[in-house]
């Protein structure tokens, strides 16, 4: 019998799942490195070498080298992770969360401000919220964070 | 015998830490939110609080990918403020409450819930921001919190979390345990996190102001009928990281009116901000009568 993976159907989302984790394990303790001080200082001089000094797949290592989040997901990062490694370019959660919206980091904080995104059309895969995959990228920003 | 006076709810941004830390808690963006809080600084130096138990959750901080426990209690002297990859928070480090947390341990475990015992843990925002919004920055020359923190730390990283009914039931086991603590102390509990937010994908952003207010009157007024609200309605809802909110099911749990007899709490305050960063702010303060 499978498992039920009721969360599958909400649009422009991941959950961290064990499946999830399983695939993104080592790319995810990678950014974990990135607490240590000195780690962050050898991961800038050089990200190809660092990232290769880990067991992870080609496909997470570019993630990380093309600054771009949603693939870094879809690969099995978790944001709590990523983040280190964003917080290792100095960047913000928000600053982090606005560029997998493909907005622009300020056209992100106004939509914040505004009183954030609006679940309708946003619950299920199919609707027409501005989260649906039809409806992709959301502004004029980049998709990346760097 | 040690008692619970009151559970304090609020949501734990880093930003906000990142706001005081740097200066900026005044500026128009911040300030409304701050505002919000004045009253429950008050209230914190007058409730004198002898323990805090804080429920929070670390955010890949103490707690990789090597290990992940559903539920962790810290039983240790001494935790100190994480390095979350920006630098440590320039706040005091926690003092613990071995004591109280042993007891509560061998109790609560007794009690059927199968507890992970830590003492080592760095802590991250998840506890430090609540601690800076309802206690105020320490000054230099008492560069300390006003009292213990028991710190326990619950899975809402790792998919699946614990239900919102098995957090509840946790709460209440918890009361039993603290209760049954021979010292006299004047405990809170505190739950944290949420309330909606999304922190990834094209979805990051949502908040969702309706479920939030509603999950407030419930938390309120009906917990046990809240606590069976199912993952999928928070994330659909109040987006991916809004499941951070099956915490304040923890801290509900262990109010006196959740046995039979118990009165209702009485509500001292109440506020709700929208954003902080990506997130919408919600606080509670209940009283036990």
């Amino acid at each position: 019998m499978s498992l039920d993976k009721p969360y599958l159907d909400v649009p422009g989302t991941t959950v961290f799942d064990m499946e999830q984790s399983r695939k993104g394990y080592w790319l995810n303790q990678c950014c974990m490195s990135l607490m240590k001080a000195e780690n962050r200082q050898r991961f800038l001089a050089d990200q190809r070498a660092y990232l290769d000094e880990w067991p992870m797949n080609e496909e997470q290592k570019q993630a990380i080298l093309t600054a771009d989040m949603n693939r870094a997901i879809r690969a099995g990062g978790n944001i709590y992770f990523l983040a280190k490694w964003g917080a290792t370019h100095g960047k913000s959660f928000q600053q982090m969360a606005g560029s997998m919206t493909g907005m622009t980091e300020f056209e992100y904080r106004d939509m914040m401000i505004a009183g954030g995104r609006s679940v309708e059309g946003n619950r299920v895969t199919g609707e027409d919220g501005n989260a649906q995959a039809h409806r992709q990228p959301q502004g004029s920003g980049t998709g990346k964070l760097l | 015998m040690a008692r619970i006076t009151a559970s304090v709810y609020t949501s734990h941004v880093p930003a906000i830490g990142a706001a005081l830390d740097l200066g900026k808690a005044g500026e128009p963006y911040w300030e409304p939110l701050f505002k919000g809080y004045q009253r429950s600084k008050q209230w914190m130096k007058e409730a004198k609080p002898d323990v805090v138990f804080l429920v929070f959750n670390d955010h890949a901080t103490a707690f990789s990918l090597e290990m992940i426990p559903t539920f962790a209690i810290g039983t240790a002297a001494h935790y100190k403020v994480a390095d979350e990859g920006w630098g440590p928070r320039p706040v005091p480090d926690v003092q613990g409450h071995p004591a109280l947390a042993a007891h509560i341990a061998q109790s609560v475990i007794q009690q059927d819930f199968d507890l992970t015992i830590v003492n080592k843990m760095d802590v991250d925002h998840g506890l430090t921001v609540p601690l800076s919004l309802m206690c105020g920055q320490p000054p230099a020359d008492n560069f300390a919190w006003p009292c213990p923190v028991i710190p326990f730390a619950v899975n809402v990283v790792q998919y699946p979390v614990p239900s919102g009914n098995r957090c509840f039931q946790l709460g209440r086991a918890i009361r039993r345990a603290i209760e049954s603590f021979d010292e006299d102390l004047n405990v809170q509990v505190w739950g944290t996190g949420g309330m909606s937010h999304q922190l990834q994908g094209p979805r990051a952003g949502l908040i969702n102001q309706e479920f939030d207010q509603a999950f407030l009157d419930q938390l309120i007024a009906d917990p046990a009928t809240l606590a069976q609200k199912p993952h999928i309605d928070y994330v659909r809802d109040a987006g991916s990281e809004g499941i951070e909110l099956v915490m304040w099911l923890i801290a509900r749990g262990a109010m006196s009116d959740t046995e039979p007899g118990g009165k209702a709490p009485l509500v001292r305050h109440r506020f709700y901000h929208v954003p902080a960063s990506n997130t919408a702010v919600g606080h509670l303060i209940l009283e036990n009568q």
